[in-house]
């Protein structure tokens, strides 16, 4: 098996059999590893049999790392176990809070990014990367809300978390469009700006205008075709630091295999160019 | 290396935040704060209100689709709004959500009706329980067989780390589970009969069967670490004329014991 991670796609069951049987060079698959923090069974088998053909990236949705208190201790350690049982190639989580006096919220939920924030997410952060004993990438988020109260910018804010912890940075060209576009701002200016060094990992995915307000509120829905203007970004980026593990996240709407396929051979297909272009 | 922690007496700005947007979450009306007032009044936050409802309703939805099939689309939406309005998940892991649906349905008014359903929302979270259940050994039925009938009776059988089972005294709430738990056609001639249901992933799949009154007594108390003998002597107590091979045989053929123990004085864990 190849340890160079080229383009990936989200592991959903109805992919199981296609995933396993799938050739490709480079190819991984990522996961949710809440769905997979079971004592045995099905689910956990499956797992194991992929990854024994294809790297596995356990991308967290739920540690709520921006939340001001520390990781779930069940949950952190619930994750160590799969981390160590799959060992996966790559592990991340987002900037976001979800888990909040005892009740979860299936969502990633916003926060004014302060200075105190900044020290809590970091411990947070370095609890994390201590416990599992490798390094993570941390996601931007998706922005819908307009918060008066950001002390600094999300770009100097992941920079800062990526020095005081050693986390590296996932970066994700959808959820960067989409801000940009629902708040006002460049998103060119946002992707040229974005630290490279620390990028990990690259997510694609597709997004749906709001039902009730349209363009004017792009959703970061995951149910359609990455957009044309997120694959102009996304190869602008890799012009700029070069290939790095891209991944075509689908949740909603599952088309076949095929057609997913074909998504993550055009990512591949794209970060093969910048690399010619430097030999040319 | 790690920042050191923050310790305060007083809660910061992002415990603030927080209680207020979780709070503005929860309660439509509800204004906590100035910041999260803002925040409130714009239209995007619609989004962080229908995201978190509807994961946590499309999780129930996976975890109980035997009583989706029963209700429908609309009504089972319509209760299990009103169940995340209640009990929100207090684990990230969204299979394990809604422990607490099967007791709710049993006191949610317009389900008076389908006495049946809190039993049927029941097997659907015996069969996730089965589902995600650590993996475990069957007992071959030869072990019991080759065992002469004097050794048999000190024995302890060890139940299967997925096995899950109920006796339902007053209405076939196996035969309603079972015939909606697929997708085959349902017929409407049901013996209006008591049914016990055994659910267990002795392999791959989770499988399940049903079973009598003294079969439930007889698992019940290899549960509590007993006999064979006093399991028995269990069965017998609900159905004197409980023919004993056979319950013993179908049990071990539907994988529900794991390991077959001989007594030495201590009980069995329950799985």
């Amino acid at each position: 098996m190849t340890t160079v991670l080229t383009a990936g796609l989200g592991l959903k069951a109805q992919y199981y059999r296609a995933a396993l049987a799938c050739p490709a060079d480079g190819l991984w698959f990522e996961v949710h590893p809440e769905n997979y923090m079971v004592a045995g069974g099905p689910r956990l088998a499956w797992l194991e049999a992929i990854r024994a053909v294809h790297p596995i990236s356990l991308h967290g949705v739920a540690l709520s790392i921006a939340a001001d208190a520390e990781p779930d201790a069940v949950h952190l350690a619930r994750l160590r176990k799969l981390v160590r049982r799959i060992e996966p190639a790559l592990v991340s989580e987002h900037l976001a809070w979800s888990t909040w006096r005892g009740s979860y919220h299936p969502d990633l939920l916003p926060f004014p990014r302060t200075r105190e924030a900044l020290i809590r997410i970091a411990d947070n952060v370095s609890r994390t990367q201590e416990t599992l004993q490798r390094r993570i990438a941390v996601e931007n988020p998706s922005h819908y809300l307009r918060i008066e109260s950001h002390a600094l910018g999300e770009i100097d804010f992941l920079t800062e978390l990526a020095r005081r912890t050693g986390c590296g940075l996932l970066l994700d060209v959808n959820n960067a469009y989409l801000s940009a576009c629902n708040l006002g701002y460049s998103a060119e200016a946002y992707i040229d700006a974005f630290p490279g060094e620390a990028i990990m990992e690259i997510h694609l995915a597709g997004h749906t205008p709001d039902p009730a307000l349209g363009d004017k509120l792009l959703i970061d829905t995951h149910d359609v075709p990455v957009a044309p203007a997120v694959w102009e970004l996304y190869t602008r980026l890799i012009a700029r630091i070069g290939a790095r593990p891209t991944l075509i996240e689908r949740d909603g709407k599952l088309p076949d295999f095929a057609a997913l396929y074909a998504e993550r051979e055009h990512a591949a297909t794209l970060m093969r160019a910048p690399l010619y272009h430097q030999a040319a | 290396m790690r920042t050191k922690s923050t310790s305060r007496a007083m809660p910061g700005a992002l415990c603030l935040f927080q209680d207020a947007f979780d709070c503005a979450l929860l309660a439509p009306d509800a204004a906590p704060d100035a910041e999260v007032t803002a925040l409130i009044a714009q239209p995007a936050f619609a989004v962080y209100r229908n995201t978190g409802r509807n994961a946590c309703i499309d999780a129930l939805w996976a975890n109980y689709p035997t009583v989706v099939r029963l209700v429908g689309e609309q009504w089972f939406r319509a209760a299990a709004s009103a169940y995340v309005s209640e009990s929100l998940p207090a684990d990230p892991s969204l299979m394990r959500y809604g422990a607490g649906f099967a007791g709710f349905l049993a006191g949610f008014e317009p389900a008076a009706d389908l006495p049946y359903l809190p039993h049927v929302a029941r097997l659907d979270r015996f069969w996730t329980e089965a589902h995600i259940a650590r993996n475990d050994c069957v007992l071959d039925p030869a072990r019991i067989a080759n065992l002469a009938p004097d050794t048999l009776a000190p024995v302890v059988l060890r139940l299967h780390a997925s096995a899950r089972w109920a006796w339902f005294p007053n209405m076939p709430v196996y035969s309603i589970w079972s015939r909606n738990r697929s997708s085959a056609p349902v017929d409407d001639d049901l013996d209006w009969k008591a049914e016990g249901a055994l659910i267990v992933r002795p392999r791959a799949t989770v499988e399940w069967t049903a079973i009598d009154a003294a079969a439930c007594a007889f698992l019940e108390a290899c549960a509590r670490g007993r006999t064979i003998q006093e399991a028995a002597n269990a069965a017998l107590e609900v159905r004197h004329d409980a023919d004993l091979v056979p319950l013993i045989s179908s049990l071990l053929g539907a994988g529900a014991f794991s390991r077959l123990l001989h007594h030495s004085g201590y009980s069995a864990r329950r799985p």
